[in-house]
């Protein structure tokens, strides 16, 4: 496919297929660093913390936390929704912008895909987690039994039990298929018998024939079709937890793509808080270039631009629509005793990613580090807001009550950060974090050889 | 025809000969035959064994591992005839502590009271309870109750028990010592009549009625204005206008459920009531009763006096613009206007302030019409100077033996040290508690006495008026009557129930009308209640006293800076009953606090003091006490409950608040719950307090509506002119949901409800709603089914406070309903929202969407019932096996992780409709009625079927004054309120 010579290349440095395969395979050689120790001992212990944390859960009761009887819902809920958020850029990246042909994509499809699955195991703990009674928590599903007992299919809480784990089903076997060819490579590669032997149960016998590739090709468009649309209903499901209720500040019909907007606002943010630091560390600077990190900041000014007015047009509903309630629930956000944290909603979700319009932040890896942390703190208090002021002042004065955190919901929130890191650890030393197969494919377009040959 | 059995359709259709084939198989042998032969030839080889063998391991191993405590249920051998397993049986008792009284029913299941309701057939108390008296069932399994006689502290049998007492009285009667009998008031004949008897045998016993809530100044001031120190009876239904000094009479003042009842009766408006009383109330702290007034002025304690004299300068016309209240020329001429219908009642227990107020009622011509002189209330006998003396005379060494039944004045006696001391000056110390306590473990001899539901006993609250009190259940333990104890020591072996038969044969039959006493005593028993009619034969005359001069003595007012104002609150009362963890779980009715006792004070005095909620104060010295402010309080008045820092009354109530009791003031031997000028100091430090509620603002919203007599007589709808506007908008592309049969409703009339609390306690004994402890009310998590919402409107120096009861409003079209994913919350077809708790999950969703938030979440394994071991969550004691017994066989409870809620008492329903089902007929409008609305003295609540248009629930619907809280948000609720008339008389 022809690329303008003017065009950024997307891969630096004069690389070839070799070179290639060499650079990506890098981090999984040989013994992980101390770095890599210390990383994954520190993402242990607070994986830790959060089993101590379900252990106090389960075993005492949901009275550990500090819900009461007006705020039923939290921190786990805004753990679970922010989590989800995060997932969406994986999906984003390797379904939307595939269907686009954006061949930035492929230098960093593959970690946010394995950073989208791994947060939505996060995710999903959440909800599971926050039932009272955690060992019947089956009752969610519609199997068949012999008390004639049905879900309730009216539930937006069952509705998330499906987008959910219909969109990790798609999104493991999309990130999968796209790691077989990948797979082949490492296990071409390996020089170990064992691991060859377990690489070479994984590729399912790639050979990388033409036929194989088709097929791949194949495969790979038709679930990038099915997960769009994942990426669009997935946080629409969740937004109906909300959207759907009477309870003012939850219901609103702008929830949709407000969710979904900001869902892939702080999936961009993740995916640039771990991919920063990840180049250097595994010194792939030449594949996510610069010039990958500014796309992304382009998406984070667009969607927290979204997100911005979406906040904006909350309020002016409130006052529009003549409710008292709602008027009040969105006051209450803004100067009630929850203020502060609906002020670093707005500041770090509207203002900071506006500073993306300099060119000259939005190149720098320093800024884009600071203000991707910005936005998942934003967001964080997103769901915070929405979850928690809205509850703990709705209908009836007589019930207002305040919420405050304990140390065991905030063991499980911290112990998802570990998990997620524990296990994003575990995968850049176990797969490719760059899909080679896909680098490859747009070396000879993109590559930085390929436009001074141009030049020249 | 045979008639003809068949297993199967094959069975059925084909011919029995056919069937006879089936059944002999190949060479004609039989099924057994066959089976027979299969077994000799499958003689036990090596793979059989193994198959046995494994099955045999692994069933043990599973059955060792599910090991289930074996539980026996056993039946009766003979079964006695008016038991039914699963039936509730109710007996008619009576419910007096000393100072409250309420006739009741007494709800036994299987041989346990588990629930008190009212007896609606007394005149005085009309089916209505108190919060107090619905707890009163739960002292019964008073974990920390004496269970066997102690002597010196050691358990001794009643036998030598009986054997050194009657040698110690004997000895004392001997030399002429003094023996005094010290119990609280008695109202029960019979047991004067022992105490007569034991007096007879020991003729140096003197006995001394002590109250530590007393009315010595009513009494006092009776004794001058009519000769006769005695409590009269007052007619709070016949008074247009009532001006009452501090007198909480809907709360504890004297019979708080009879007046209750008589105060509604004359304020509910629909079924065509166009009239209702005037009140206006004048006191220091905000009360229960003052805040139901019309008209509330705050007065400072110290002014009370000076406010009355005030009142009666007025009265008679001469100048009044002087005293503390401003208004008290316009209330003059107000009262004026309403002579004879008027009452004016004061709680002061000074007697001086009492005369003056007895020359306001009779100058006002009240005598005979609103307070009746020939009938006597009977409560609170005590005599404050006797009581003083008898302490100086224990502390003189003067007395010799003492017995307390159901005493204890080591904790609520103010100078607590002074009896310490003195009670070990007597040689003989005999104490007959009922529950744990503070005195007993100062005496000689406990002798527990039975508790009131395993005990007989008779009672004449009013003259002519008697109830009973009959057992409900064996003693639970080694117990003993007090009466009979007294008899014993008498030395007349007799049962107490015998006695009072016999006294009654001898006393109250003749005149009753019966031919035998059988039939007198039975019918009487059954019902409770027996009114003789025999009153005092003509009203006592009133005597004129020098009243100008009092008023001119209580018209110089007394200067003091801050003045304390002690008083009872309606859950623990006078702290007898303080170990009951519904009580102390049960929010003040003004400030929603619970689990402790507080110093209120005003904004202003806060201001002056530095102080803010949950500070810390001394008052003169003691203390400390945490501080709320308290809109509405009188600028230099500390309100300050008494009743609660019990010592040795178990967990529930140890350490609990702060003993306020040496505060009462003593002054010319007589007991003032009022000081003035008392120095308060801040100290360091400061004290959380449980509070259900904390925010106090409706925020302007249309929640609780209210309007004044004036406007709702030209407009009937008004305040509620919003609900048409409401009415217009609900529009639902859905088909209105209509049921068949029943479709039940509640209306709670707000004019009615004064926010008593009785509902709260008695849905906690219905339902089996958990306790769940200080710490989780300041979690917010208390799990009460029905609350009482109130709210303050208006000038916060002197606020109108509104209340609402509050329970799941059963909404049609319920937002909890369908957001539960595993639809554990469903709707019946009766209208009613349903919790299915064997199915909930617990994801709280539905808590979260409920816009009236009344769904409570077992957040932590309250009640036992959890699979885990090792996690319950009890501060409370609740699950202890004796407090168990108090759980309602009828409702499950609730394992840690579910969601409950008010379920419109579900098995009260089921059990109504089946009896009406077995006696074959329809259901009558009001039969089916609720915990709470049974247990309400206002009858505030009613509960019935909106589908028949003549019930009372569907006429109060559409009353004009009925709303829906939150109607425009289309869910539909069963539940409506009708507006609150205040009659502001402008």
């Amino acid at each position: 496919m022809y690329v303008s010579p003017i065009r950024e290349p997307l891969i630096r440095g004069n690389k070839n297929y070799s070179q290639v395969t060499k650079d990506i395979l890098s981090p999984m050689a040989g013994k992980p660093s101390k770095y890599w120790y210390m990383g994954i001992a520190l993402a242990g212990a607070a994986a830790l913390m959060g089993a101590w944390a379900s252990y106090e859960t389960v075993f005492n009761g949901i009275g550990t936390w500090g819900l009461n009887k007006t705020i039923g819902w939290a921190w786990d809920i805004t753990n679970f929704v922010w989590w989800v958020g995060i997932g969406h850029a994986g999906t984003f990246i390797s379904a939307i912008l595939l269907l686009f042909r954006q061949k930035w994509r492929t230098s960093i499809n593959r970690s946010a895909e394995a950073m989208t699955l791994i947060a939505i195991a996060c995710a999903g703990f959440f909800p599971l987690i926050h039932m009272g009674r955690l060992l019947l928590g089956f009752f969610i599903f519609p199997y068949p039994n012999t008390r004639d007992l049905w879900v309730n299919f009216n539930s937006p809480l069952l509705w998330d039990v499906f987008a959910i784990s219909t969109y990790f089903a798609v999104s493991l076997i999309f990130w999968y298929v796209g790691l077989i060819p990948d797979i082949g490579t490492v296990r071409d590669k390996a020089t170990n018998k064992i691991r060859k032997a377990i690489y070479g149960f994984l590729s399912f016998g790639w050979t990388g024939s033409a036929r194989h590739w088709s097929r791949h090709e194949t495969i790979s468009l038709v679930l990038a079709g099915l997960a769009a649309p994942l990426v669009l209903s997935v946080h629409t499901i969740v937004s109906f937890d909300f959207a759907t209720s009477v309870i003012p500040g939850w219901h609103t019909t702008i929830f949709p793509p407000y969710f979904v907007s900001g869902a892939i606002f702080s999936g961009f943010a993740m995916v640039l808080t771990l991919l920063i630091v990840a180049r250097k560390a595994l010194h792939l600077e030449d594949y996510i270039t610069v010039n990958h990190i500014e796309s992304m900041n382009k998406i984070i000014i667009l969607t927290g631009s979204i997100v911005g007015i979406a906040y904006l047009t909350e309020f002016f509903m409130a006052w529009y629509s003549g409710v008292e309630y709602e008027t009040y629930a969105f006051f209450n956000r803004a100067f009630g005793p929850y203020a502060w944290a609906y002020w670093i909603m707005m500041t770090c979700n509207v203002i900071t990613p506006q500073l993306f319009w300099f060119k000259k932040i939005r190149t720098s890896l320093v800024a884009t580090f600071i203000i991707s942390i910005f936005v998942n703190i934003g967001m964080w208090f997103e769901r915070f807001v929405i979850v928690v002021t809205s509850l703990h002042r709705d209908y009836l004065p007589s019930s207002w009550t305040m919420y405050k955190p304990t140390l065991v919901e905030v063991g499980l929130y911290v112990g998802t950060l570990g998990l997620f890191f524990t296990l994003f650890l575990l995968f850049i030393r176990v797969f490719p974090v760059i899909a080679i197969a896909e680098v490859k494919s747009v070396l000879k377009s993109s590559g930085e050889n390929q436009k001074h040959a141009h030049h020249e | 025809m045979e008639k003809k059995y068949y297993r199967s359709l094959e069975e059925l259709t084909i011919n029995p000969d056919q069937i006879q084939d089936h059944e002999m198989l190949g060479d004609k042998k039989s099924l057994l035959a066959l089976e027979q032969e299969a077994k000799k030839n499958n003689e036990p080889n090596r793979r059989d064994f193994l198959k046995l063998f494994g099955f045999t391991v692994a069933s043990a191993a599973v059955v060792a591992s599910c090991e289930q405590p074996v539980r026996k249920a056993i039946p009766y051998l003979i079964q006695p005839e008016e038991i039914v397993p699963g039936k509730a049986s109710y007996y008619a008792s009576t419910f007096f502590d000393g100072t409250d009284y309420c006739s009741i029913l007494v709800k036994v299941r299987d041989g346990r009271p588990i629930k008190i309701e009212g007896n609606k057939l007394s005149a005085i108390t009309g089916g209505g309870t108190s919060a107090r008296a619905q707890a009163s069932v739960l002292n019964l399994y008073d974990n920390y109750r004496y269970t066997k006689p102690l002597v010196q502290g050691e358990e001794a049998s009643w036998s030598e028990m009986d054997r050194q007492i009657t040698d110690k009285l004997e000895a004392i009667s001997a030399k002429g010592g003094k023996i005094v009998m010290l119990t609280p008031t008695i109202i029960s004949p019979s047991t004067k009549a022992v105490i007569a008897a034991f007096s007879e045998k020991y003729p140096t016993t003197s006995h001394i009625q002590y109250d530590n809530v007393s009315a010595s100044g009513i009494r006092k001031a009776n004794e001058i204005s009519f000769g006769e120190a005695f409590v009269p009876s007052y007619h709070f239904d016949k008074a247009k206008l009532i001006v009452s000094f501090d007198a909480d009479f809907l709360g504890t003042w004297l019979s708080p459920v009879e007046f209750t009842r008589q105060y509604i009766s004359n304020r509910k408006l629909h079924e065509g009531k166009t009239t209702m009383s005037r009140h206006i109330h004048l006191e220091g702290g905000m009360s229960l009763t003052g805040s139901n007034a019309d008209k509330r002025i705050a007065l400072k304690p110290s002014q009370q006096k000076a406010a009355i004299a005030q009142l009666y300068l007025a009265l008679i016309q001469q100048s009044s613009q002087n005293g503390p209240v401003a208004e008290m020329p316009a209330i003059a001429n107000e009262l004026l206007d309403a002579k004879g219908t008027s009452l004016v009642v004061c709680n002061s227990n000074d007697h001086e302030t009492q005369l003056i107020v007895n020359a306001i009622n009779q100058l006002l011509g009240n005598y005979e019409n609103t307070t009746n002189t020939q009938v006597h209330l009977k409560v609170r006998q005590g005599n404050d100077q006797v009581m003083a003396k008898l302490i100086d005379e224990l502390n003189a060494g003067l007395v010799d033996g003492i017995i307390l039944y159901d005493v204890n004045p080591v904790y609520d006696y103010p100078e607590s040290d002074k009896v310490i001391s003195g009670l070990q000056k007597a040689s003989l110390k005999i104490s007959m508690p009922v529950l744990r306590e503070e005195t007993s473990s100062y005496v000689d001899f406990v002798c527990p006495d039975h508790h009131f539901l395993e005990s007989w006993n008779d009672f004449e609250v009013k003259t002519g008026h008697y109830t009973f009190a009959q057992p409900a259940i064996r003693p639970i333990f080694n117990t003993r009557s007090a009466q009979e104890s007294l008899l014993k020591w008498a030395g007349k072996e007799k049962d107490f129930r015998l006695f009072i038969q016999e006294y009654w044969e001898k006393n109250l039959f003749p005149a009753s009308g019966y031919l035998s006493f059988t039939a007198f005593w039975n019918e009487k028993i059954h019902d409770g209640i027996y009114d003789s009619g025999i009153i005092d034969p003509k009203p006592l005359v009133y005597i004129d006293t020098d009243i100008e001069g009092l008023v001119g003595k209580a018209s110089v007012l007394t200067a003091s800076d801050i003045d304390l104002d002690l008083y009872y609150n309606i859950s623990v009362g006078n702290g007898k009953h303080a170990n009951n963890p519904w009580l102390q779980e049960l929010p003040d009715p003004i400030t929603k606090i619970c689990w402790d006792n507080y110093a209120a004070v005003s904004q202003k005095l806060a201001d002056e003091y530095g102080l803010k909620d949950e500070d810390l104060i001394t008052i003169n010295q003691t203390g400390p006490y945490p501080v709320i402010i308290q809109p509405g309080q009188e600028h230099h008045t500390v309100s300050l409950a008494l009743g609660y820092g019990r010592e040795k009354s178990g967990k529930s109530s140890e350490g609990i608040g702060v003993n306020a009791y040496p505060l009462v003031k003593m002054e010319d031997g007589s007991r003032h719950l009022q000081t003035a000028g008392v120095v308060i100091n801040k100290v360091a430090g400061n004290y959380r307090l449980a509070r259900t509620q904390t925010h106090h603002s409706m925020e302007g919203r249309e929640i609780v509506r209210d309007t004044t007599l004036q406007e709702y007589l030209v407009k009937p709808n008004s305040g509620n002119e919003v609900r048409e506007e409401i009415k217009k908008h609900l529009k639902s592309i859905y088909p209105k949901k209509t049921y068949d049969g029943f479709h039940w409703g509640m209306a709670i009339d707000l004019n009615s409800c004064i926010g008593c609390n009785a509902c709260i306690v008695a849905c906690s004994a219905e339902n089996n709603v958990p306790v769940v402890g200080k710490e989780q009310v300041l979690m917010a998590r208390e799990m009460h089914w029905i609350r009482i919402d109130r709210y303050y409107k208006g000038d916060p120096d002197n606020p109108e406070l509104i209340r609402q009861p509050v329970m799941c409003q059963h909404c049609d079209n319920a937002p909890c309903e369908n957001v539960c994913p595993v639809a554990a919350t469903t709707h019946s077809n009766e209208g009613i929202n349903q919790m299915a708790y064997n199915r909930c999950i617990g994801t709280r969703y539905c808590n979260n969407n409920c816009p009236y938030k009344v769904r409570r979440f077992n957040f932590f394994d309250y009640t036992n019932a959890d699979s885990f071991q090792g996690n319950l969550y009890d501060p409370a004691e609740m699950t202890v096996d004796l407090r168990k017994l108090v759980l309602n066989p009828d409702v499950t409870t609730r394992a840690k992780g579910v969601i409950e809620k008010c379920s419109f008492c579900i098995q009260r329903i089921q059990d109504t409709k089946l009896t009406a089902k077995i006696e074959n007929r329809e259901l009558v409008d009001g039969e089916v009625v609720t915990a709470c609305a049974q247990a309400c003295p206002s009858q505030a609540i009613v509960f019935g079927n909106l589908n028949d248009t003549e019930s009372r629930v569907a006429k109060m619907f559409a009353d004009e004054r009925n709303y829906h809280v939150l109607e425009e948000l289309h869910v539909l609720p069963s539940v409506g309120y009708l507006t609150k008339v205040k009659n502001t008389n402008v």
